[in-house]
């Protein structure tokens, strides 16, 4: 319920200030949009609070931001360490994500992975990748 | 005779060595990605597009469409022989197409859904034959005013047909088309929304988007529900339906092509919904609806058809529109612009190659299809058993690459990282995420005719009514807006997606 209302909240103040803010020459379309998606979560906002709707699932955390994390060091690693790394840390963090992960399977998938990533998708593709630190 | 001539250059494209390998390769990966749940087409095709740069577009585009209405054939295995849906147009095979398999007639299921599968694939790729020609020689007499319209048109159809709430679903459209703007405005070069970040100047990617909410946040939701998967794979049986099965189901068939061949034409629309209005429809007119959710075959005839025709179709609005009327059609258009093809009325008269090849390597598929799914069911019932736990740190890491090798930019990657917070919000708050992603591939095209529009009248805002092309489409955008408001319309929507 309260997460409901908290992300309601949080469209609305999210989209608020980006509508009437960024008033310039070639801004019409932009501040017509910001002001209708601004109506609209105030509009499901009063719904939320005078319908008593279903409450939202409870959010876990582990795997959000474990998942969201491994993508980010992937962001990280891909250009100032390379590939290899990068596929490790990657599927290791994400792996770590699961409830149920064993490490002699992680170990084998990174393995897998690291031939995938280097075999197709650097030597097959031909994509411009950097292997190794510096 | 134009017809045939333009068929036969199609096969011609469709059946050279190069084109046939690569729809295989399509479909071959459509089946894989629609029999594992938890990955669908949309996140396929965003990963795989860098990888279609070195192909000649024809090639690239024959091989990411057999992705899509492969997934349609892939899904209906899962959910026929576990109970779980491989692809989220199979949601209503489970509930018939299980209850057979534990009657021990999952052959019989899988056969029928096949076989149907087929004969709505055929039909529909007749059906864009015939249907694209007239549409696109009407397209050409668009200006920009007529595309304005049709995209308010295309816009407000999402809302209606997106499941769930409607305010949520506008909202959604708002939020994409804000999305879509961010950058460097075209007219002026003025950056909106790019908060001083250099690397925002062109945009955000939709396939960024796509990857984020559609990859990313999917992922994260899947884990937090525990593997479900230990139900246990039901036994085939034969594969050889029954005469009575036939005879049930030729009917079902039939409707459901019908049917899923319109949905698909329409904005929103697509495998998804075809679906959906299949099973429904079969259940409303059957004598004797009770047998449904007990292993009714028509129950898994109509869908698996309609599922398939409305893939198919789907394609129609975007190769004589321009106009993408689901996700994977969106990403459909990003494709063709990657590879320099404007999308739109254009492309059948200035690239007869590329459009005729693609009809024709759908039929080439759809037979290709059948003997993936037929003969080799055993393959990708073995798939079935490989645990979630192994699959989504791939698939995390082949999302990676794929936005990271979009444009070599790290950035992106972030960015992405960003949309898969946000998916996975709009999980948690039951947004359905498809109006979001049309939204942010019109945004851009919408504005401009809209700008140029209005330049060309000199500010006379009255051009939108006063040419009748455009008057029509946006009348049937606000017949279709005053439809679902209306309480009785409303309360059957609401029916229809209950199911």
């Amino acid at each position: 319920m309260f997460l409901f209302f908290g992300g309601v909240a949080a469209w609305v103040a999210r989209d608020y200030p980006m509508g009437s803010a960024v008033r310039m020459g070639p801004g019409y379309f932009p501040l017509v949009l910001g002001v209708l998606l601004a109506l609209l979560g105030l509009a499901a906002c009063i719904k939320g609070l005078a319908i008593r709707g279903e409450p939202v699932d409870r959010l876990r955390f582990r795997p959000l931001a474990l998942i969201l994390g491994s993508v980010g060091l992937f962001a990280i690693t891909i250009e100032t360490a390379g590939i290899i790394i990068a596929t490790v840390v990657t599927v290791a963090v994400a792996a770590a994500a699961s409830p149920d992960s064993r490490t002699r399977e992680v170990v084998l998938l990174i393995i897998v992975m690291l031939a995938l990533a280097v075999g197709v998708f650097t030597y097959g593709l031909g994509l411009p990748f950097k292997l190794m630190p510096g | 005779m134009e017809l045939l001539s333009n068929l036969q250059l199609g096969f011609d494209v469709a059946l050279s060595l190069q084109n046939v390998l690569y729809c295989f390769v399509g479909v071959l990966l459509g089946t894989l990605i629609g029999v594992l749940p938890g990955i669908g087409p949309v996140a396929t095709i965003a990963m795989l597009l860098p990888a279609t740069f070195a192909l000649p577009p024809v090639s690239a585009l024959i091989m990411l469409a057999g992705i899509y209405y492969g997934a349609q054939y892939g899904g209906s295995t899962t959910a026929i022989l576990v109970n779980l849906p491989g692809e989220s147009s199979s949601v209503v095979t489970c509930l018939d197409g299980y209850a057979m398999a534990r009657q021990g007639r999952a052959g019989a299921a899988l056969a029928i859904a096949a076989l149907g599968s087929f004969f709505a694939g055929t039909v529909a790729t007749l059906v864009l034959v015939v249907a694209a020609p007239p549409l696109a020689e009407l397209a050409l007499r668009f200006g920009p005013a007529e595309y304005f319209s049709l995209m308010v048109l295309g816009l407000v159809a999402a809302v209606v047909l997106a499941r769930g709430s409607l305010l949520k679903a506008l909202g959604m459209i708002l939020l994409g088309l804000l999305i879509g703007l961010i950058g460097a405005d075209v007219n002026t070069g003025q950056f909106r929304y790019t908060f001083g970040l250099p690397n925002l100047a062109d945009g955000i990617g939709f396939v960024v988007v796509a990857m984020g909410i559609y990859g990313f946040g999917h992922i994260i939701a899947n884990l937090e529900n525990p593997d479900e998967r230990n139900t246990g794979i039901a036994p085939i049986g034969s594969l050889f339906p029954t005469k009575k099965d036939l005879k049930d189901s030729w009917k079902a068939v039939l409707r459901g092509t019908g049917l899923g061949s319109a949905l698909g034409i329409l904005p929103g629309g697509g495998a998804l919904l075809a679906s959906f209005a299949s099973y429904s429809l079969e259940k409303k007119i059957a004598s004797d609806p009770s047998r449904f959710g007990k292993g009714a075959i028509e129950g898994v005839a109509g869908p698996e058809s309609a599922n398939n025709a409305g893939a198919q179709t789907s394609f129609i609005p975007v190769l004589t529109l321009g106009l993408p009327t689901n996700p994977v059609m969106a990403l459909m258009v990003g494709a063709m612009m990657i590879h320099g093809i404007a999308p739109g009325p254009q492309v059948m008269t200035e690239r007869p190659e590329l459009f005729w090849g693609m009809v024709a390597s759908m039929w080439v598929g759809n037979l290709f299809l059948v003997l993936l799914n037929l003969p080799l069911i055993g393959i990708w019932v073995k798939l079935l058993s490989v645990p979630y736990r192994l699959l989504y740190p791939a698939i995390l890491l082949f999302c990676c690459i794929g936005v990271y090798s979009l444009n070599n930019s790290a950035m992106d990657v972030g960015l992405a990282l960003l949309f898969g917070l946000l998916g996975y919000l709009f999980i948690k708050l039951d947004c359905e995420p498809a109006p979001l992603l049309i939204a942010l591939v019109l945004g851009p095209m919408m504005e401009e005719n809209l700008r140029r529009a209005m330049t060309l009248s000199r500010g006379d805002p009255t051009v939108f009514v006063s040419r009748p092309l455009s008057l029509g489409l946006l009348i049937v955008a606000a017949v279709l807006l005053v439809m679902v408001v209306l309480p009785v319309v409303r309360k059957k929507r609401e029916e229809a997606f209950q199911e």
